[in-house]
């Protein structure tokens, strides 16, 4: 690193961790070599990407099945997608339709959302958050990576095998059933969802020890970020729950090789064992998905409303809450197939999320209360996430609740229920984060009006598609289904002609992000006046991420007593200066 | 580096080791290392408490097929095997005080010990157990062959016999070649009162090896 002191700030004695060392090859081996937190999280963010991209793809290739479904009309085979029906196949085209579906669900859960931000953005911010050099453990940092990517090669060599048709929870006897000339595909993608979960528990362990050891002199627990209080809630589910699908996945596999029947009831096996295995680290993931996207929110919301977080407390504590719960819900996906009771008792403990969850969404619209809100592309995606977040919210009371859920379920209201919360809420936030800190991680400011473009194409498309699935759903169009009844054509028609709305505001996203590099303008080390530590190292940050360990003397929002250093509004002209935002 | 062990070339590396950079000190590193490696060993109590709640279920489910079961097994192997892993648990302790009071053959002696009592216990396991039930066709799930079963569950006994064991066994192992490379390590003195940090947590690993085991004993060999 030392060789290469050609900084553009020219005082500092170290370059940017982007500062290449040496020829191309040199700089790759850098790069695959590194125990750099940042460097770490820039590649987790390159890779979790391009796993969105084929998810993303194959949620197209759905949508666009389901413009014009196969059908079987007069014996002859009508439609345009995946080739000729399979004879085997539950419905005509349904066999590649069910590949198609798993690809996408399985990449999106496994591959995309559970560790899209706490790796990315998470191994990127919370080092630099706490004021830290680097992670606890930076070798094992890189480890998960490594074992990520070799995760992913597995589910992706599943695919490209020929395609598992499970869906991404692989219920079971189907799961060890089908396909048995071609079982080794199912293993792999079951392989790769155990070799992922290694990945999980290590950054999740990784983190819950830095935010214990390695905060700044000065910042107690109450001083931190509310986004550290999220991922830190989000790792502890991560430590905890992923070992119990590491067994559940584990035992399948013996299932699928070696038939030891415990999930088969013709042996004497309990199939409903799996389901409950399944659930008990499935639903507290869910929360893994959701708790880093708010923690996103928790951020963005205060520094371009430049107004101190409503209730700091309130907001950390149902983070923990939120973590506490959610190992207590996972019956919840099994209502239809366990005793009344047990029912009953789950869905009480469902509902008793949606009390830290509001108070979360209250505590957020309060803290915009006479706010000075900058309506930039960070804090359109976060009204956007509050928007979204709130919908998918409201709609998973319904079935929570026993009576309506017996209609609802397996319907297409469900897929919109976990569309709104997953897309509308952490992959909103995502994209809210992303550009809230892309300055920082590259240190180019990327184009705002292109910015507020992609937004508006990625809110309406979104919208497009997913909110006629509510009720689509609510009329009875079942989820999973390669066709329908031609009284859905309309709205289904709406929904794919949505996805491709969505599909071109992520691309104008993408075109933002990458011409930033060659033609966006240098970004300051504080472009948004924000008071959290990351914003006092440079952008892009040192290799050791700060000159002098930072001291904590001023709490992470307090935008109504304390101007940053280094900030001049001027530049970004933000409605109004810090001093005159509070009231 | 290069610099420092020219320098210290004399000096064993324990007594020279320094922290990482990103750590104040060799504490605070030491301590977020026990840390991370109690968090680690929570993962691996929630991963077997999967394999104990399957064996709950069928338990209830299936009680004659799990009282013929624990018959099959002679308590005096597990039982054999417990004491090995008892005394292989004080050895693994006293490696750690070795390393403290920097007594280096005891340590190496110690960490060569706890992995021999490894590799005992999985031999008694192999030899003596799997190999003899297998070729009477005590067997997991479909494999199942024996002739002389009173109950027709027996094979999802022994699938969750052969898994539940089967799963700590590979933890054993793993524990041996981490013990080995310790030992390898030790014998470079690598080890010493200013850091010692894996032969910590390694035992730390090897103890909650061998409490799995004090579960799995009794509820396999003992209870019927």
């Amino acid at each position: 690193m030392t060789s290469h002191d050609t900084h553009a700030g020219g005082h500092h004695h170290e370059g940017s961790y982007l500062t290449p060392t040496g020829g191309f090859w040199a700089t790759v081996w850098n790069w695959a070599t590194t125990i750099d937190h940042k460097k770490i999280g820039v590649m987790y963010l390159f890779a979790v990407l391009t796993m969105f991209f084929l998810g993303g793809a194959a949620a197209i290739a759905l949508r666009l099945e389901l413009l014009f479904p196969t059908q079987v009309v007069d014996g002859q085979l009508t439609g345009q997608m995946f080739g000729a029906a399979d004879a085997t196949a539950p419905g005509p085209g349904g066999k590649q339709y069910n590949h198609v579906m798993t690809l996408h669900g399985a990449i999106m859960v496994f591959m995309f959302i559970v560790p899209g931000i706490p790796a990315s953005l998470g191994n990127f911010f919370l080092p630099l958050m706490i004021g830290a050099k680097d992670v606890a453990f930076p070798r094992l940092n890189l480890m998960s990576w490594y074992i990520y990517v070799f995760g992913s090669i597995f589910g992706v060599a599943s695919i490209l095998l020929g395609g598992v048709d499970t869906g991404w929870t692989f219920y079971t006897p189907y799961s060890t059933t089908t396909d048995p000339d071609q079982g080794s595909r199912v293993i792999l993608m079951i392989l790769a969802a155990f070799i992922l979960g290694f990945s999980s528990i290590f950054t999740g362990l990784n983190f819950v020890v830095t935010v214990h050891k390695l905060r700044a002199p000065g910042m107690g627990w109450f001083d931190m970020p509310l986004f550290v209080w999220g991922i830190y809630s989000a790792a502890v589910i991560q430590v905890l729950a992923t070992p119990v699908i590491g067994i559940t996945l584990l035992l399948l596999c013996f299932e699928r090789v070696f038939s030891v029947g415990i999930f088969d009831p013709a042996m004497g096996g309990e199939p409903l064992l799996f389901q409950h295995f399944f659930w008990f680290y499935s639903h507290p993931v869910v929360y893994v998905m959701i708790l880093p996207g708010m923690a996103i929110i928790s951020e963005t919301i205060t520094c371009h409303a430049r107004k101190r977080i409503f209730g700091y407390r309130a907001v950390a504590f149902s983070s923990l809450a939120i973590a506490a719960i959610s190992f207590l819900v996972w019956g919840h996906h099994l209502f239809a197939a366990e005793g009344e009771l047990i029912a009953t008792i789950f869905s009480a403990l469902t509902f008793l999320v949606a009390i830290p969850t509001a108070v979360k969404v209250f505590n957020w619209l309060s803290t915009l209360y006479k706010g000075s809100i900058a309506i930039n592309t960070p804090m359109l995606y976060t009204l956007a996430f509050l928007f979204l977040f709130s919908i998918g919210g409201l709609t998973g009371l319904p079935l929570a609740t026993l009576a309506t859920d017996l209609h609802l379920h397996d319907s297409y209201f469900v897929v919109a229920h976990f569309h709104y919360v997953m897309f509308g809420g952490t992959v909103i936030a995502f994209l809210a984060g992303l550009h809230h800190w892309w300055p920082k991680m590259f240190g180019r400011m990327y184009n705002e009006f292109f910015g507020i473009l992609g937004f508006s194409l990625v809110f309406i498309g979104f919208n497009m598609t997913f909110f006629i699935q509510f009720i689509l759903g609510t009329q009875g169009m079942p989820r999973r289904y390669a066709s329908y009844v031609d009284e859905f054509h309309m709205m289904h028609m709406i929904s794919t002609v949505g996805s491709w709305v969505l599909a071109a505001g992520f691309l104008v996203h993408l075109v933002n992000f990458v011409t930033s590099f060659v033609i966006g303008q240098k970004a300051p080390p504080n472009p948004w006046g924000g008071l959290t530590l990351e914003w006092l190292a440079e952008s892009p940050p040192i290799e050791h991420n700060f000159d002098h360990e930072p001291i904590v003397t001023h709490g992470p929002y307090d935008y109504d007593e304390y101007v940053p250093p280094h900030w001049d509004p001027k530049d970004y002209p933000l409605p109004e200066p810090a001093e005159g935002s509070s009231h | 580096m290069t610099t420092i062990e020219a320098h210290d070339a004399e000096r064993p590396y324990h007594e020279t080791y320094t922290h990482a950079p990103h750590w104040r000190s060799n504490d605070e590193e030491f301590d977020a290392a026990k840390i991370g490696m109690w968090l680690f060993l929570t993962t691996e109590v929630l991963l077997f408490a999967g394999m104990f709640c399957a064996y709950a279920v069928f338990r209830m489910m299936y009680p004659q097929a799990f009282a013929n079961g624990s018959h099959y097994l002679d308590w005096r192997w597990g039982g054999l095997n417990t004491l090995i892993l008892l005394i292989s648990s004080f050895t693994v302790a006293m490696s750690i005080h070795n390393a403290q009071k920097s007594q280096q053959f005891w340590l190496r002696f110690n960490l060569f010990f706890t992995a021999m009592c490894g590799v005992a216990f999985l031999l008694i396991k192999f030899i003596f157990e799997y190999r003899v039930k297998w070729a009477d066709g005590k067997r997991p799930g479909e494999w199942f062959t024996y002739a002389f079963a009173t109950d027709p569950h027996e094979p999802i006994w022994w699938s969750i016999y052969y898994v539940a064991t089967g799963i700590h066994a590979t933890h054993v192992l793993i524990g041996v070649g981490l013990l080995l490379w310790l030992w390898r390590r030790a014998g470079k003195h690598h080890f010493g009162p200013n850091h010692y940090t894996a032969v910590e947590i390694t035992g730390l690993y090897w103890h909650i090896v061998d409490i799995v085991w004090i579960f799995l004993f009794p509820l396999l060999y003992l209870i019927h």
